[in-house]
């Protein structure tokens, strides 16, 4: 079968952490989407976040114009927004706050809709407030998938809820099947 | 925003600014002077490319408040502590063998870094035979840079951030509150020359021994970060500093061969001979 996407993007904030890793623990090895996550975090403080997400992988931080590879995980470095360029090179931001984030969902979402359009599958999860609804409308209005934890399981349902009120077309899933869309990109 | 900038629109903005003003934004990362556009033109309330080319076209006054849009102006002091202990500890102590020290901050924004680099070479006792030129983009910029004024509210965080970097004495020494900004101590200042300077178009204009541009490369696409990296290669003595932000890297630079490592996670390199 013919893989679907050509990118799965991950955003999470506040309650995200655990589902997170639950979700990166099945990501297979032979899944070629690069899969690039964008989570809330401290400012200035130098954290393991790569290895708190994941024991298995290697979990990467981008550095500016590094070309976005297949079977790769990518997280989005601290203080930093994070974009992919038209020529599927990341690109680093130090721009304002943006839904009072740095990173922001809403720019890497954005950035991926009009990169990848119709072969982009984005992920929302539990979150406190409503960055990343708009990035999830526009990958959905550009051809892509949206997705978002279903809000009643989330710890904290701002977040999913904002991207369903949003625009239409957002599906809502369980943790289970979202990991089952996962797989079945291989 | 719903507004759509076509590729077509985007090259006519940035030929409009470019042969109308003076300012050549070709080489930045798309996707960021995109974003930013967009962000004026609903800032603005300009519902289409070809109404912000047209106020372009006709307003002068419409160019300044965009250039606010287009360059990035976040800073903070001593951001990155981390990367001020390693300035701290390996490059400033070199410097100290230079009679008289050369310094140049490309893209300083509003003064931030610069400011904390004057106490770094103050609590080190070098400011007083060094000369930081620092320069950006964008006048607005500079002026409030020259001033010295920054807001109060903001302190506390720099506060945080100078403790972290290894500073020692009373951060409050270095400033003076007044109402809801402070100003940084004229002792600090008078050894920096605030003035324009396009990395895209101008050339070299002195020797350093080390150069700190941070945070400005990512705006750039590959080509226009290789002839800035040429820039700042001949700009320096030789064994002379180049510091980065931490997020860029010379690893996809044609010049890389021409620089050694001194710091890979702090983003510090060294010229070669």
């Amino acid at each position: 079968m013919k893989n679907r996407f050509d990118v799965i993007t991950i955003g999470g904030s506040a309650g995200s952490l655990l589902v997170l890793t639950d979700i990166l623990d099945i990501v297979p090895h032979h899944l070629a989407a690069p899969v690039i996550i964008v989570l809330h975090r401290l400012r200035n403080v130098q954290s393991e976040m790569g290895r708190l997400l994941s024991s298995k992988r290697r979990i990467i931080e981008p550095e500016d114009k590094e070309p976005v590879r297949e079977h790769s995980i990518y997280l989005a470095p601290q203080n930093y927004h994070l974009m992919v360029e038209a020529e599927k090179t990341f690109m680093l931001d130090y721009s304002e706050l943006v839904n009072y984030s740095r990173p922001s969902i809403d720019m890497t979402f954005s950035s991926i809709a009009d990169v990848y359009g119709a072969r982009a599958l984005g992920i929302l999860l539990s979150g406190a407030n409503k960055d990343g609804a708009a990035g999830l409308c526009q990958i959905i209005a550009a051809g892509g998938v949206g997705i978002v934890q279903d809000p009643q399981t989330a710890a904290f349902e701002a977040m999913p809820q904002s991207a369903i009120a949003m625009c239409d077309g957002v599906q809502i899933l369980s943790i289970e099947d979202i990991k089952k869309i996962i797989i079945g990109e291989t | 925003m719903k507004e759509v900038i076509s590729n077509a629109d985007f090259l006519d903005i940035i030929n409009i600014v470019k042969l109308q003003y003076g300012y050549d934004f070709t080489g930045y990362a798309q996707a960021s002077v995109k974003r930013r556009l967009l962000r004026f033109m609903g800032h603005m309330r300009l519902d289409t490319a070809f109404e912000l080319k047209h106020r372009l076209v006709n307003d002068q006054d419409v160019f300044s408040r965009l250039m606010q849009y287009i360059t990035v102006n976040v800073t903070e002091m001593f951001r990155d502590p981390g990367f001020y202990r390693s300035l701290r500890e390996q490059v400033i102590p070199k410097l100290a063998a230079y009679p008289n020290i050369k310094i140049w901050h490309a893209g300083c924004s509003t003064g931030e870094e610069v400011f904390s680099m004057a106490i770094l070479l103050q609590e080190a006792g070098l400011l007083s035979r060094t000369k930081i030129y620092a320069t950006d983009l964008n006048p607005s910029n500079l002026e409030r840079a020259a001033a010295g004024i920054l807001p109060l509210d903001n302190m506390k965080d720099f506060t945080q951030n100078y403790i972290q970097s290894g500073g020692l004495a009373d951060f409050s020494n270095y400033y003076t509150a007044r109402y809801d900004n402070v100003l940084i101590k004229k002792e600090l200042r008078r050894h920096i020359a605030f003035f324009q300077h396009n990395l895209v178009t101008d050339t070299v204009f002195n020797e350093f021994q080390l150069i700190c541009c941070r945070n400005v490369f990512i705006y750039f696409n590959r080509d226009l970060q290789n002839s800035v990296l040429r820039l700042f290669f001949d700009s320096l003595s030789s064994r002379g500093y180049l510091a980065m932000g931490l997020k860029e890297t010379m690893r996809f630079a044609d010049i890389h061969g021409k620089f050694e490592t001194v710091h890979a996670y702090h983003k510090i390199y060294r010229r070669k001979e």
